[in-house]
């Protein structure tokens, strides 16, 4: 009694420490203020640019197909859905309607993104809360989707396989098969994924109940993705603004109500599956048709306003693009999802243990140039 | 505890101790006898040697060249077959950094500082076209530095965008190979001399 | 919802209200800046309305005047509308905050002072996110001038 007494009235002093911006568990140059009161969280502060490189400026003076290999730089793990992202932009302004199989093949593309974005994010949460075999097993099944891109359209990462009207090359000969294949390889490895590291006691005490979000809060905040759905937060661009293929294929939104860090990690394992049945609906019966459809080689969009949201991996993206009607646009905007989900950090970690930051941060899945742009 | 180390050897190396010798060992090793061993070498060469094969590099990932970077650590490409599995998240640990990805005026004072935390020996291998001169972000941006080289002496660029696991492998050894041509009584800090060059945090 | 019930509703909230559907895909509602958080609390709490997810804020740069684009949806009710703010002083451009009825408009807001130098009041938090405290200028804005960097078109 006399012991807690004492302790209530030491007076502790609070100090700052600073969270990167090299710091190997913020995924990145992201800086983080805090204010610590022992262990105990008071505030965190983010502070942002380390890696801004001015997209948007640079769209301003880029024409409308330079645009597209900008935004492979954003958010990198979602390359192919960012280039969608602004090529069905241009596509709405200069009122182009792309063949079916374009649409396909860009959904199955966007979904294969999507895990092997998923797939880095199961890799890296394991490393964040100390478990070291889950990098290794991510990044031998993502190897497999790397492959398909290289063959598909040169490039492993940045892909810049959309362009305005269309895609760059058609699919490989071999596509359907590697995709096939890797398909039935990985429904045998996401189970073992789940053994590994979603039923381990520890990461479920690190996990359940850390960070939690109400879905009142996600939806002012502006959380989307799997932190929004996490919470109960129906936000799925796919559902609710189909583009491409989506509007032809079923799947599920993975929704879960807990809006703690374990219900945004089962979130996007129950995408993982979600993406596989999507490229299985579409996979074997790809229609015929053009790749592209033509443009003039200067685009000019109409003088206008154009509004184009996708569901990248981590959120909602949308872009925003003013036009005058002359070959640059006059104003590009990202609406990225990583900057939005930023924004509730500080709200859900105040009164928490820095070890929660962590797994909260992790739960996240933060790119940081996303972020900054 | 009481164990003789030699005829613990022994047991595992029935060969004796000559075969403990790695095939790419600069000099040569004659057993001397009663446990000990003649090495004719350079001092310069066994330190090269010591140094070129144990890289322990600092992460600088701060974009998409960091991934590729995850990946040629991870089991495809395993780049601990070449000794630089030991990656240390604090400069005063590390032998090597390596700059994957774009280098911004905010974060160029970052850069320089954990450079002049590492200690001697250093070497900096600046990865992907951002680093290199700026790459994409080369025209228009007002935020981008044209190069890690105005604020870092660099020892290997690897170009490409992000480069691939295998080219970053390739630069890694390259580095190892100017090590191993190093020579201590003339080697200088690279910082010495250093010219950041026009343009520098241009803004 | 139709957008002409939307502009019925909405036409109730303020004076001078200007609207639009020219050359976007949304209604677009063009609110005087001194009516900007009066009408933005009213397209929250409005029961028919309930824009309660603020997806977008766009600083812009119109050549004289700067602004705030604001994209809205309602979740629950599924309609979208765009509502612009605009003022003409570029010296000291001054808008009312809406974080306290977005929350996410915080960021946003703190990444437009930044770019744009347009300052809100009321913004509990309000500095320099992404450049460095000492940068000279905002380089989103049209008449930003850097001759080290931008080739001229």
């Amino acid at each position: 009694m006399v012991e807690k007494e004492i302790i209530n009235k030491m007076k502790t002093e609070e100090y700052f420490v600073n969270m990167g911006p090299q710091h190997p568990a913020a995924h990145g140059v992201l800086r983080l203020l805090l204010t610590i009161d022992g262990e105990i969280i008071k505030n965190v502060d983010p502070d942002l640019g380390y890696i801004h490189r001015s997209i948007e400026k640079m769209c301003e003076r880029d024409s409308y197909q330079q645009i597209v290999h900008l935004t492979d730089r954003m958010d990198y793990l979602s390359s192919h859905i960012n280039n969608e992202a602004v090529c069905l932009a241009v596509e709405k302004g200069l009122d182009i309607e792309v063949s079916d199989r374009v649409k396909v093949i860009r959904t199955i593309v966007s979904e294969l993104t999507r895990l092997a974005s998923h797939q880095l994010w199961w890799g890296v949460i394991g490393m964040d809360l100390g478990a070291l075999t889950t990098y290794f097993y991510a990044f031998r099944d993502r190897e497999m989707i790397n492959d398909i891109f290289e063959e598909t359209c040169g490039a492993r990462l940045t892909m810049n396989y959309n362009v305005p009207g269309g895609l760059m090359f058609d699919i490989h000969p071999n596509f359907v098969n590697r995709v096939k294949e890797f398909l039935a390889h990985f429904k045998t490895k996401l189970p073992e994924y789940d053994r590994l590291l979603t039923g381990n006691v520890i990461f479920q005490k690190r996990t359940k109940g850390v960070g939690i979000l109400t879905k009142e809060d996600a939806i002012s905040y502006g959380a989307t993705g799997p932190v929004g759905r996490g919470s109960g937060f129906a936000c799925d661009v796919r559902k609710t603004h189909p583009y491409s293929a989506y509007d032809r294929v079923e799947f599920k939104e993975a929704l879960f109500t807990e809006g703690d860090s374990l219900a945004r990690y089962k979130v996007r394992i129950m995408e993982m599956w979600e993406s596989m049945s999507i490229i299985e609906q579409l996979i074997d019966n790809i229609p015929e048709g053009d790749i592209k459809t033509p443009t003039k080689a200067v685009i000019k969009l109409p003088k206008g306003e154009y509004y184009q949201r996708v569901e990248a991996a981590r959120g909602e993206l949308g872009v925003y693009i003013n036009s005058t009607g002359t070959k640059n646009p006059y104003r590009v905007k990202f609406r990225s999802a990583g900057f939005s989900n930023l924004s509730v950090l500080n709200h859900i970690t105040k009164g928490a243990k820095i070890a929660d930051l962590v797994a909260t941060m992790a739960s996240f899945d933060f790119v940081i140039p996303d972020i900054d742009r | 505890m009481g164990v003789d180390k030699r005829s613990f050897l022994k047991q595992i190396e029935p060969e004796g101790l000559n075969q403990v010798v790695p095939d790419d060992f600069p000099g040569k090793v004659i057993p001397g006898g009663n446990g000990g061993n003649i090495v004719v070498s350079t001092l310069d060469n066994v330190i090269n040697w010591g140094r070129s094969n144990s890289l322990w590099p600092l992460y600088f990932g701060t974009s998409c060249c960091a991934i590729e970077m995850m990946q040629t650590g991870a089991p495809r490409h395993d780049f601990s077959r070449f000794g630089f599995e030991v990656a240390r998240p604090s400069a005063r640990q590390a032998d090597l950094i390596i700059i994957a990805g774009t280098i911004v005026n905010k974060m160029a004072p970052v850069l320089r500082r954990l450079y002049d935390q590492m200690a001697e020996p250093k070497y900096v291998i600046a990865m992907g076209a951002c680093a290199i001169s700026g790459g994409p972000f080369f025209y228009n941006s007002y935020s981008v530095v044209k190069g890690a080289d105005h604020i870092i002496p660099v020892d290997v660029y690897i170009p490409g965008c992000p480069p691939r696991p295998e080219a970053l492998l390739e630069g890694m050894i390259m580095l190892q190979e100017k090590i191993k041509t190093e020579n201590m009584s003339k080697k200088v800090n690279p910082i010495d001399g250093f010219d950041e060059g026009e343009g520098k945090f241009v803004k | 919802m139709k957008n002409e019930d939307l502009q019925n509703i909405i036409n109730g909230f303020g004076e001078n209200l200007e609207f639009t559907t020219e050359e976007s895909e949304f209604l677009n509602v063009i609110v005087p800046k001194e009516q900007l958080h009066e009408v933005c609390n009213q397209l929250k709490t409005n029961s028919n309305l309930k824009f309660d997810y603020l997806y977008c804020l766009t600083g812009m740069d119109w050549g004289t005047d700067l602004g705030v684009i604001y994209h809205l949806e309602s979740t629950e009710l599924k309609h979208l509308i765009v509502v612009k703010v605009k003022t003409d002083d570029r010296e000291n451009p001054t808008l009312d905050s809406v974080c306290d009825i977005w929350r996410t408009a915080e960021f946003h807001e703190m990444e437009v002072f930044d770019f744009f130098g347009i300052k809100f009041n009321n913004h509990p938090n309000l500095k320099r996110l992404f450049l460095t405290p000492d940068w000279d200028g905002f380089p989103l804005r049209k008449d930003y001038v850097d001759e080290a960097n931008m080739i001229v078109k």
